[in-house]
């Protein structure tokens, strides 16, 4: 228990807080809480007046409860109220509760607005920057259009004290990241740059942020700052210690604004003028000539602030890359911090000398320390670390290294973190094909990456290695001699029994020659793996085999009499199945001109870009790639699968008397795994959503998704309703085609104007959902409802719903809501009936990792069989009776609709009645790798549980 | 900078500021996320890592960790600074700052820190400028001062 020794401020809160702390478990500390809302609320709802100090407290202990992670539905009104009060902490606290716990509540948004615009005016600085804190912390769209228009006079103006002006400046920098339509700086463009110029360092430092903002989105209107900015750094730089006094931060003289005036510059090309140009390159060259300088202290702080400095200085020189002698330099310079003893500063050399070795002046000198970054790569005991030093190697590598380069990152790939290992193989196998001079040297290197990662290979990397041996026909015997080899390991990767099996059943004839590898040894060595691997391996195989009967017809007789074994021809799985019956079938009476023809080798792919440099960008995120290098690599992956067709096309022959079209007719069975490859762990990062959500076109509203869950399992009902709106929601769905109608039901007297809706297919989604919908009428008046058609068609699996924004005017205020549209993949189902024998025959088969999903879920109510029923029965799939031998437990079939592909989906739902629990073991098996699983279940068990 | 967040060792979050429009739960999932990844690492090593699309940058005062997410142009180094500056202003605001302090006193330290940055960019970062500021506010008010016995975290 603290002691109050002078004034006791809010002793209440102190003794609350204290309370908390000595709870000895979450229980106590709910308990206590509850205790105090309770409280809170009657004092707020009583009849006595609470005064100021009184209200100061309450809100403040409402705040602490929020921060603690409790969620705040009361209190708000009360926080306004304090926001006019003329006593500096009252209006603080009100000021603080507002800006942590802001709500977009309109009524609310004008009262609030009210007192920031009394603040504003009142010329008290500390009111006025009370006033621009709040706008600042809370930047939302409402109060852009509030006060963008009127915080660039408070910041221009001549008799503004420098703390305000201070605060203005960093205000309309974030009114501008969030609504850059709202802030135009017009005729005060110049007055703004001419900040860079004033006299208090505290106004440049925070206007110079401003700036830098604004000269990314309007270079040409700011170019006038870069003038200013290199004058005010020679001053900054050319300083001693002393002369900025406070602004020194550990004998460096404002370390702060130089990094801020050297990164504005980075917005601009080199100077033209040439005075400016040389001064600039003078004040570069004195930060490289200090970095050598002895440290004038022995702090961490100095020398951090030196070196934020330096690296900033590198950017720039980097930035230009048109100074041959700095760029040297810098590179010298990083290459003794590669050594140094600060783990933080062999980071940030490793990460800038990776953007220097792409610059055709410094490439070779950062080529001079490749010994140190290897070192680096094996002994730096922080995976971040080492993960620098895996980028740095890849960017320095060229075909003078390639092979060095290569066999490190290959041995470290042994005892890799398992976070970083795809991402290495991946840049292993780009750096093997990139720099390939003989490709017996690509083929080994892939090979090694299956035999030490296989796990990590990505669909991507084996087909580039096929691809690459079909179209080069000096590599095909080695490559068939390599597989061979590698196949004979007693445990071998599924990964390499692919590769083997391809590419002996193309190129298998080239080494037939040795007795060693005669066609039966080939053949034995294949079909030893057989039953160790998955369904698509085990079809790819059975092509193989069939391609070995055209190669050998030696063969003929052993893999007919494999083919006609009951585990093949009469094997449950139907793709298995069809392709022995097929082939089969295809070799007993096809003639051998007719095999050879069906079974030709295939002809050699397209030239393109490699598929797997695509996936790597991809793995990068949206924010190291651009837009058309994104829509490049998803084209890859069409062609990916556009080679496959072809293959499917040698296929159609065969597969000719085929009576249901399958979509994985392709010989070597590349189509039917494609989708796995292209939907990789769809490691869209929440930050990278989220972010890109918050951008400037997204709408600020937080997505409502409330409504959403309910949908899950039922097409019709209100989606949305508050004091002014009420959505309601109609929909029909036949095979990958829907169509929704949204009704949108005025319940105000008053009419809302601009009334517009937007549906989008954020991210992803906008290459798996096709929405089509027409405009509706921008007004609508008091009580009448109107009506919006969207037509839905599904393109592939999806997991993310589309979102429907909508805006309109209602009195005045811009009202905005985000919701998501209950579009979820279940609406694609069709159910489909199966007997108990099929039913579990094909359970069985589906046993891959990726092809099942579990979840074991609790019940909140009890669990009533009809209600289950319709939930299952809703969800879209066939309920199947008499199926299970346990009657309590519930299983399910059906099969989703897309336009590029079916997946058949079975269920399993195990009630436990005593434990509250829905125990589903192994609920979910599916017949296609199929991402959304896991995410669709989890649709499905908030639902079940809200019973 | 996206956000600034503190928490104790023992993963209680002591102040989160948040410069990026998030929903509640959003928010509440990235300091989960992100302060298991923390904890997790070592001492001494490197005090800087890539996460998700963000740099982390983060340092531990006593019991503990300021931690800042910063976006891929920012400097690293600076932040750390930044941090730094930040440790000492509430040391010299509350003399020989420890953790109970900011605990009591959260409010103090959210306005300390809406003084020294502001919109996720620092706004002043001279230390005088900044406590004069926040001496002047608390000149309008009764001053309280806590005892504790903790470890300072300067």
């Amino acid at each position: 228990m603290p002691a109050v020794s002078k004034g006791d401020g809010m002793r209440g809160l102190a003794v609350f807080i204290s309370d908390i702390r000595n709870c000895k478990s979450k229980e106590a500390e709910i308990k206590r809480i509850n205790k105090e809302l309770a409280n809170i609320r009657s004092k707020f709802k009583g009849d006595k007046a609470l005064d100021g100090y009184s209200k100061k407290k309450y809100v403040c202990k409402l705040l602490f409860i929020f921060l603690l992670g409790h969620d705040i539905d009361f209190g708000h009104m009360e926080a306004v109220n304090l926001l006019s009060s003329n006593k500096y902490t009252e209006k603080q606290i009100g000021y603080l509760f507002i800006s942590v716990l802001v709500n977009s509540n309109s009524e609310l948004i004008r009262l609030i607005n009210n007192a920031i615009k009394n603040d504003l005016s009142s010329r008290n600085p500390t009111f006025m920057c009370l006033a621009l804190h709040c706008i600042a912390n809370v930047g939302s769209r409402e109060m852009a259009e509030a006060f963008a228009s009127e915080i660039p006079r408070i910041l221009v103006a001549g008799d503004t004290m420098d703390s305000v002006k201070q605060s203005a400046a960093l205000c309309l920098l974030r009114l501008y990241k969030t609504s850059p339509d709202l802030v135009l700086m017009g005729e005060w463009t110049s007055r703004v740059v001419h900040l860079l110029n004033d006299q208090h360092m505290g106004v440049v430092t925070a206007a110079i942020s401003l700036i830098t903002c604004l000269s990314q989105k309007n270079p040409d209107e700011f170019k006038t700052c870069v003038s200013l900015a290199v004058s005010r750094l020679s001053r900054i730089v050319s300083s001693a210690s002393t002369d900025l006094q406070d602004y020194t931060y550990y004998f460096v003289p404002a370390p702060w604004l130089s990094c801020k005036l050297l990164r504005l510059l980075q917005c601009y090309p080199p100077p033209e003028d040439g005075a400016v140009k040389g001064r600039l390159v003078e004040c570069l060259e004195t930060i490289l000539n200090k970095a050598q300088e002895p440290p004038k202290s022995k702090k961490v702080q100095h020398s951090n602030a030196k070196n934020a400095i330096l690296f900033e200085a590198i950017s720039l020189i980097i930035h230009y890359d048109s100074e041959p002698n700095l760029l040297v330099r810098a590179c010298n310079q990083l290459g003794q911090f590669l050594q140094h003893r600060e783990t933080n500063l062999r980071y940030l050399a490793l990460e800038s000398m990776c953007t220097l070795a792409s610059s055709e002046f410094s490439h070779e000198a950062v080529k001079t320390h490749i010994e140190t970054v290897i070192n680096a790569l094996k002994t730096e005991r922080d995976v971040s670390v080492r993960q620098r030093a895996a980028d740095l190697l890849y960017a320095m590598c060229d075909r003078s290294n390639a092979k060095q380069i290569v066999a490190e990152m290959l041995s470290y790939l042994e005892t890799a973190d398992y976070s970083i290992r795809e991402e290495m193989v991946l840049k292993v196998a780009i750096l093997a094909e990139k720099y390939a001079v003989d490709y017996s040297w690509y083929v080994d290197t892939i090979l090694n990456l299956i035999r030490i990662a296989g796990d990590y290979v990505s669909e991507e990397v084996w087909y580039r290695v096929i691809q690459i041996v079909i179209n080069r026909d000096d590599v095909q015997g080695y490559a068939a001699k390599t597989v061979f080899e590698a196949l004979q390991a007693p445990a071998c990767h599924e990964n390499m029994v692919k590769v083997g099996g391809y590419i002996l059943g193309e190129f298998g004839n080239l080494i037939a020659g040795d007795p060693r590898s005669s066609p039966l040894v080939q053949f034995n060595l294949l079909h030893s793996k057989f039953h160790l691997c998955s369904v698509p391996t085990r079809a790819l195989l059975l092509s193989a085999y069939i391609k070995f009967i055209n190669l050998f017809p030696e063969t003929k007789a052993t893999i007919q009499e494999v083919l006609r074994c009951d585990s093949q021809i009469r094997n449950s799985d139907v793709e298995l199945q069809q392709r022995a019956v097929e082939y089969l079938k295809l070799s007993s009476i096809a003639s051998t001109d007719v095999l050879a023809t069906v079974l030709e080798e295939m002809p050699p792919f397209p030239e393109r870009e490699s598929s797997i440099l695509a996936k790597l960008k991809k793995k990068k995120g949206p924010g190291a790639v651009s837009v058309t290098e994104l829509e490049d690599s998803k084209r890859e992956g069409g062609e990916l699968n556009g080679g496959g067709d072809r293959g499917q096309d040698t296929a159609t022959m065969a597969a000719s008397n085929a009576s249901t079209p399958s979509p994985s007719a392709d010989l070597l069975g590349i189509r039917s795994t494609a989708p796995l490859g292209a939907a990789p762990a769809s490691a869209g990062s929440l930050l990278v959503d989220v972010f890109s959500e918050a951008g400037p076109t997204a709408p600020s509203a937080a997505v409502n998704d409330d409504g959403f869950l309910r949908f899950v399992c039922k097409n019709n009902g209100v989606l949305f309703e508050n004091q002014l709106l009420q959505i309601g929601i109609k929909s029909e769905y036949r095979q990958n085609l829907g169509r929704m109608y949204l009704f949108y039901g005025n319940k105000t007297s008053v009419q809302f104007a601009s009334f517009t809706t937007t549906v989008s297919c954020p991210g992803e989604l906008q290459s798996q959902l096709n929405v089509q919908t027409k405009p509706v009428e921008p007004l609508v008046e008091g009580g009448a409802q109107i009506q919006q058609v969207l037509n839905i068609e599904c393109l592939t699996d999806f997991s993310d719903a589309p979102l429907l924004n909508i805006k309109f005017r209602y009195g005045g205020a811009l009202q905005n809501l985000t919701l998501k549209l209950p579009v979820t993949i279940n609406k694609f189902f069709q159910p489909t009936e199966m007997t108990s024998h099929d039913f579990f025959q094909r359970w069985k088969q589906l046993s891959q990792p990726q092809q099942e999903a579990q979840k074991i879920f609790k019940a909140n109510n009890s669990m009533d069989t009809e209600v289950l029923k319709a939930k299952l029965l809703g969800l879209g799939t066939a309920l199947l009776d008499n199926v299970d031998p346990n009657p309590e437990n519930y299983v399910c079939a059906g099969v989703i609709q897309t336009k590029s592909q079916q997946v058949g989906c079975l269920l399993r739902l195990e009630p436990n009645a005593q434990a509250q629990v829905q125990h589903t073991d192994s609920p979910e098996r599916v017949s296609h790798n199929y991402s959304s699983i896991p995410n669709f279940l989890h649709y499905l068990s908030p639902y079940s549980v809200n019973i | 900078m996206q956000f600034m967040l503190l928490f104790s060792r023992q993963g209680k979050l002591r102040l989160q500021k948040w410069y990026v429009p998030l929903s509640d739960k959003e928010r509440k999932k990235i300091s989960r996320d992100l302060v298991q990844t923390i904890l997790a690492r070592k001492p001494k090593m490197c005090s800087f890592l890539e996460w998700r699309d963000l740099k982390i940058v983060y340092k531990r005062y006593a019991s503990l960790y300021f931690c800042c997410a910063v976006e891929d142009q920012d400097n690293e180094l600076i932040t750390l600074e930044i941090i730094h500056r930040y440790v000492e202003l509430l040391d010299k605001y509350f003399g020989s700052v420890c953790e109970l302090d900011i605990i009591f006193n959260f409010e103090k330290a959210y306005f300390i820190l809406d003084e020294f940055l502001l919109g996720g960019e620092a706004q002043e970062t001279s230390k005088k400028n900044v406590l004069k500021a926040i001496e002047q506010a608390d000149l309008l008010q009764e001053v309280r001062i806590f005892l504790y016995h903790q470890i300072h975290l300067l």
